[in-house]
């Protein structure tokens, strides 16, 4: 049959309009109770192109491209992985700089000055999600927080990076709040899921536990507007709390949000 | 600190105290070689393994892995051990345990009044020195039965979590999946929502949507949202109708804190959903996962093997009786297990050591996109499974989580290990299937008509 329910032109019918709500994998039918072929073929395919997205590299010249066409200074660093093959071994490697680049950030800063927000886009899982999503998620975000004078730092691309590598480049810069955004790791449907996490404070002991995270940015998930909104709602909060992560949650109020000089436009 | 010894062909290989052998004696994985404790050659994990095999069971006890004074994962093994039901093994060895648990002597009752007296320790170091039928044969001895609205883990039975997932919550979407999964016999573990969002304002909403279908069609089976647990506990202060109580959970008291818990949270979490009397059956409340990788992915591991803090988390989810607990083996990627042969091994090796601590342990049955795995690897870790008597797999539509981004098991999965193995659902979800016409007498899935009332679900978009 081609799906569970028994009029075979109605049935697909049926499953046709639910799937206008899902993309899951619903009414696929069934050979007895087992996958019918045509099911089983294209998961199979499905597979094998995030298979081949995961290896896809980070295009980092056309992300810092992105970046200062829209008037912002951009940082290239690198983790201290090698390739693609040691990233997915090592994630020791991948939370940490290259010595390259612990010289190049370090150096930014001569003055005892402190960023109040350091963005960084890392290629994570997905080097596709990042060259899809990443500026058009800041593009809801950074204009708004440079208008109420936020003190942002150049924004650092990362190469083969992990998302504690933003704790080590934020007490580089130094910066108070670190946003990375970050490629997860492909799903079948979604191989270019974009996530972002934010950290007050962060250093090189922190847990996941002092993070707060915004996950499945993609236009079929979680839109841009809406992701955008939600950024500058937690930065906001963040700021206001002093504090990241689970302690977060609906805790509200306090203090306004801190003015500072720009950093991030020339 | 006591020093183990074994030589092979003239080579000694010493090992520095109980965390070092356990580690060395652990069949080869990627996390252990990212932690920088495994075995720098075959011959020296066996020498491990032959070492390991002649440490008494009672050194364990007497050499805790982890500081009593700093660890509560530690002092909960320590002060909670059953040294009357310990009694029967009391006597052994590491490799006499092995024995003893292959002997005909030790059965389902048997075994059952020696959980007390085990160890996640005790139980990890013998699943070293066993091979995949072992750990399959032992395990499918072992009889946990739990209940909230159903019966879990009879002899005969697999359940599965309904897991309908959606990537910004949709409430239709979700409803379509729950819809699918009913329509092919899933959901009598829990029908159990990963909710993109982590907030009280997402959830409370997917609590009500799953409760008002459950009461609907006045399906026997519980619900869940697996958010972080204080959020659930607010939930259940505002009056949400939450039956199962969800948290993550690892094997040091430093992985936990990383997940933002202690275990007073959890004592908390479960007096709270106990108050709400809303199981019919039972009052297991609580559902935990674990996995293998998580306390090293924390930076937790305090020189531990990623096997045995694996095991360790089953003595902090026991303390809660759970309705539910199941490791999440192949989701946490390839730096931890890296390939398919690695998390069969892994996922056999947690169902063994959660039931013989006596856990209703179940498996989510997984890999990610950058694993070296495929679906043929994901069939044999699943009849494996089924055969070691696992208790609950989960559901997932078309196999696809398109929330968390990972392949897990699918309906069709569970109804593949059922017919191949002769296996029903829990027998309260059973009947109900039946008498809604989705299983005919011999547990095989009906063509069913458009009429069906179940359609009516998502509402008159699927009618």
């Amino acid at each position: 049959m081609s799906a569970p329910v028994s009029k075979e032109g109605d049935a697909g019918f049926c499953w046709q309009r639910l799937r206008a709500f899902t993309a899951a994998r619903i009414g696929l039918g069934s050979a007895g109770g087992s996958l019918p072929t045509a099911s089983l073929l294209a998961f199979q395919l499905a597979h094998a192109r995030a298979r081949d997205a995961v290896h896809l590299a980070y295009d980092v010249d056309r992300m810092l491209a992105g970046i200062t066409q829209r008037g912002w200074r951009a940082l290239a660093v690198a983790s201290a992985v090698r390739d693609r093959a040691e990233y997915l071994k090592r994630p020791d490697l991948g939370r940490k700089l290259s010595a390259e680049s612990r010289v190049l950030l370090g150096d930014q800063q001569p003055a005892a000055r402190r960023y109040t927000l350091a963005l960084v886009i890392a290629d994570g899982l997905s080097a596709l999600a990042v060259h899809h999503h990443a500026l058009p998620l800041l593009d809801r975000v950074v204009p708004r927080l440079l208008e109420w004078g936020w003190d942002i730092a150049p924004i650092v691309v990362a190469r083969e990076g992990r998302v504690a590598l933003g704790d080590e480049i934020a007490g580089l810069l130094p910066a108070r709040l670190v946003v990375m955004l970050i490629g997860e790791r492909p799903g079948l449907s979604s191989p270019d899921s974009l996530g972002v996490y934010l950290t007050y404070e962060p250093t090189l002991t922190c847990n996941d536990a002092q993070r707060n995270c915004i996950s499945n940015i993609r236009p079929e998930g979680l839109s841009y507007d809406i992701a955008g909104h939600k950024l500058v709602y937690l930065l906001e909060e963040v700021l206001r709390r002093r504090l990241s992560g689970v302690n977060l949650k609906d805790e509200f109020d306090l203090l306004a949000a801190p003015t500072a000089t720009a950093g991030l436009v020339e | 600190m006591t020093t183990y010894t074994h030589s092979i062909d003239g080579t000694g290989y010493r090992f520095e105290g109980l965390r070092v052998l356990l580690a060395r004696a652990s069949p080869a994985r990627a996390g252990d070689v990212l932690a920088g404790l495994a075995a720098d050659s075959a011959r020296e994990r066996v020498a491990a393994q032959i070492a390991l095999s002649e440490v008494p069971l009672r050194e364990f006890l007497q050499q805790p892995l982890i500081a009593y004074e700093h660890d509560e994962v530690t002092r909960l093994i320590i002060d909670g051990h059953d040294t009357v039901a310990f009694a029967p093994v009391s006597h052994l060895t590491v490799g006499g345990f092995r024995d003893w648990l292959l002997s005909y002597a030790a059965d389902a009752t048997s075994l059952a009044q020696l959980a007390p007296g085990l160890t996640p320790e005790m139980v990890a170091a013998v699943s070293k020195i066993m091979r995949i039928q072992d750990l399959v044969i032992v395990a499918a001895k072992c009889r946990v039965v739990t209940r909230f609205r159903n019966t879990i883990g009879l002899a005969g039975c697999l359940s599965t979590r309904l897991q309908p997932n959606h990537p910004t919550d949709d409430r239709k979407g979700i409803a379509a999946s729950i819809l699918d999964g009913l329509l092919l016999g899933s959901g009598d573990a829990v029908i159990g929502i990963n909710p993109a969002t982590d907030s009280l304002q997402a959830i409370i909403p997917l609590l009500q949507l799953v409760d008002d279908v459950r009461e609907r069609y006045r399906i026997p089976t519980q619900s869940c949202v697996l958010t972080h647990v204080t959020q659930q506990i607010q939930a259940i202060e505002r009056g949400a109708p939450v039956d199962l109580v969800f948290q993550s959970i690892a094997g040091t008291q430093q992985a936990n804190s990383s997940f933002g818990i202690d275990l007073a949270l959890l004592a908390e979490a479960r007096a709270a959903a106990l108050s709400l009397q809303r199981g019919t059956r039972g009052d297991n409340v609580m559902y935990f996962e674990t996995g293998q990788g998580s306390a090293l992915s924390a930076n937790a591991h305090h020189g531990v093997d990623q096997q045995t803090c694996e095991a360790r988390a089953y003595a902090v989810a026991r303390a809660y009786q759970p309705l539910l607990v199941n490791s999440v083996v192949g989701f946490i990627g390839p730096e931890y297990l890296h390939n398919g042969k690695e998390i069969q091994r892994a996922g056999l090796e947690d169902h063994f050591c959660g039931k013989l601590l006596g856990l209703p342990m179940g498996c989510d049955v997984c890999y990610t996109n950058h694993a070296e795995a495929d679906q043929d690897d994901m069939d044999t870790l699943l009849t494996l499974l089924g055969v070691a008597g696992c208790t609950y797999i989960m559901g997932v539509p078309g196999a696809d989580d398109i929330m968390l981004n990972y392949q897990s098991s699918s309906f069709h999965d569970a109804l593949y290990l059922r017919q191949v193995l002769g296996l029903k659902p829990a027998p309260e979800f059973q009947q109900w299937l039946q008498h809604m016409g989705i299983f005919d007498s011999a547990a095989r899935v009906h063509r069913l008509g458009l009429d069906h009332t179940l359609l009516g679900l998502t509402g008159p978009v699927g009618a």
